[in-house]
């Protein structure tokens, strides 16, 4: 992956991006969850554009080919963010040999203290497979807008803790936005709602 | 000695004993105290345990040698949305086990003096004050598990 994607790239990879979705993947068809929320009629997370912890910038379309998940959180999270990722880790297993193309994706909610070696470790505790993005805070803001996440800073003494949308988004091989994972939901529901996404694409 | 005094003496040391056992029984227990372990650099982490009282009390704070600052925050989900915040004292209703785990209660570890690593075990000082406004100071040792953990998922029943 090159360090810095040119805007003229970072357009010419939606653009393959489009031609793969009029390629036949179907995108029209409207697939049954059993758990899951079907997300595929709202547009989200097209535009984003973060760094992943080596400093290279990163949109959806890095990770095309694969079936990006992306949740959003803080690693001074103590209870939501280390139980998604776990369970994340837990889908990709329980995947099997599939689980190689589905893609975790994190994304700080908090930049100011999630420096990107933080992240790196954090994620990478879960599972090596799994990828953070970090944004400034300007960028961080722009990104959770873009996926209607809500995130707020709430005192806590000194410091602060953060309330924020817990639910983590499921994209197809395209790029295409299929699915929201709940928290309450299990690693087998996920999984088994993820198989579905990946019989079209 | 007059007899009687001395029965009374004996009546009254006595009682003194049942009080002390009364004070002692008037206790709130811990069990399944646990701390989640964190990356290096990492500043906060959770602290989850189950407590039950004897006597309607309530949690009014935590100490840490690990964290400068030790607060006491509730978690609720609502239309998956996590919200968080400090909260002053956890009511902790008479024979009622209360969880402090990451479904709701957790006890916040901020300001670490440095990485917590699986196997390692953290002090803790609860303080509890029952209805009459007596404080009771608990000393636990929680064990550090690993990061990765499901531990109070809804779904950790799942193996």
């Amino acid at each position: 992956m090159t360090a810095l994607l040119t805007r003229r790239k970072v357009l010419a990879g939606m653009g393959v991006l489009g031609l793969g979705l009029l390629a036949g993947c179907d995108t029209r068809g409207q697939l049954s969850y059993k758990y899951g929320k079907d997300l595929s009629n709202k547009i989200m997370g097209r535009t984003f554009k973060l760094k992943n912890p080596e400093g290279e910038t990163m949109t959806l379309s890095s990770f095309r080919g694969l079936m990006p998940m992306v949740f959003f959180g803080f690693t001074q999270c103590p209870a939501v963010c280390p139980t998604t990722l776990a369970r994340a880790a837990q889908i990709k297993k329980l995947m099997g040999k599939d689980g190689d193309r589905l893609q975790v994706i994190f994304i700080t909610l908090d930049p100011e203290r999630d420096t990107p070696q933080i992240l790196d470790a954090y994620v990478k505790a879960f599972d090596p497979t799994f990828v953070a993005l970090y944004g400034t805070l300007e960028e961080t803001q722009a990104t959770a807008k873009e996926f209607d996440v809500f995130f707020e800073k709430v005192p806590a003494g000194d410091t602060y803790t953060i309330s924020h949308t817990a639910t983590s988004y499921v994209y197809d091989s395209r790029g295409e936005l299929r699915l929201g994972l709940s928290t309450s939901l299990s690693a087998q529901e996920c999984t088994e709602d993820l198989l579905t996404v990946m019989e079209v694409c | 000695m007059h007899p009687v005094l001395n029965n009374i003496k004996r009546a009254v040391f006595g009682l003194s004993l049942l009080g002390l056992a009364l004070n002692a029984s008037a206790q709130t227990s811990v069990s399944d105290a646990w701390v989640r372990a964190t990356v290096p650099t990492q500043s906060a982490s959770g602290a989850f345990m189950t407590l039950t009282a004897d006597s309607d009390s309530k949690l009014l704070s935590v100490a840490s040698p690990v964290a400068k600052d030790v607060q006491i925050h509730e978690m609720s989900m609502k239309n998956d949305v996590m919200s968080m915040g400090p909260v002053d004292s956890v009511d902790l209703p008479a024979g009622k086990a209360v969880k402090f785990d990451p479904n709701g209660y957790h006890v916040m570890l901020m300001g670490l003096s440095g990485q917590l690593k699986e196997g390692d075990s953290v002090a803790l000082t609860l303080t509890v004050e029952n209805a009459k406004g007596e404080k009771q100071a608990i000393e636990i040792k929680a064990p550090v598990r690993s990061l990765t953990n499901m531990e109070g998922h809804d779904h950790s029943k799942m193996h």
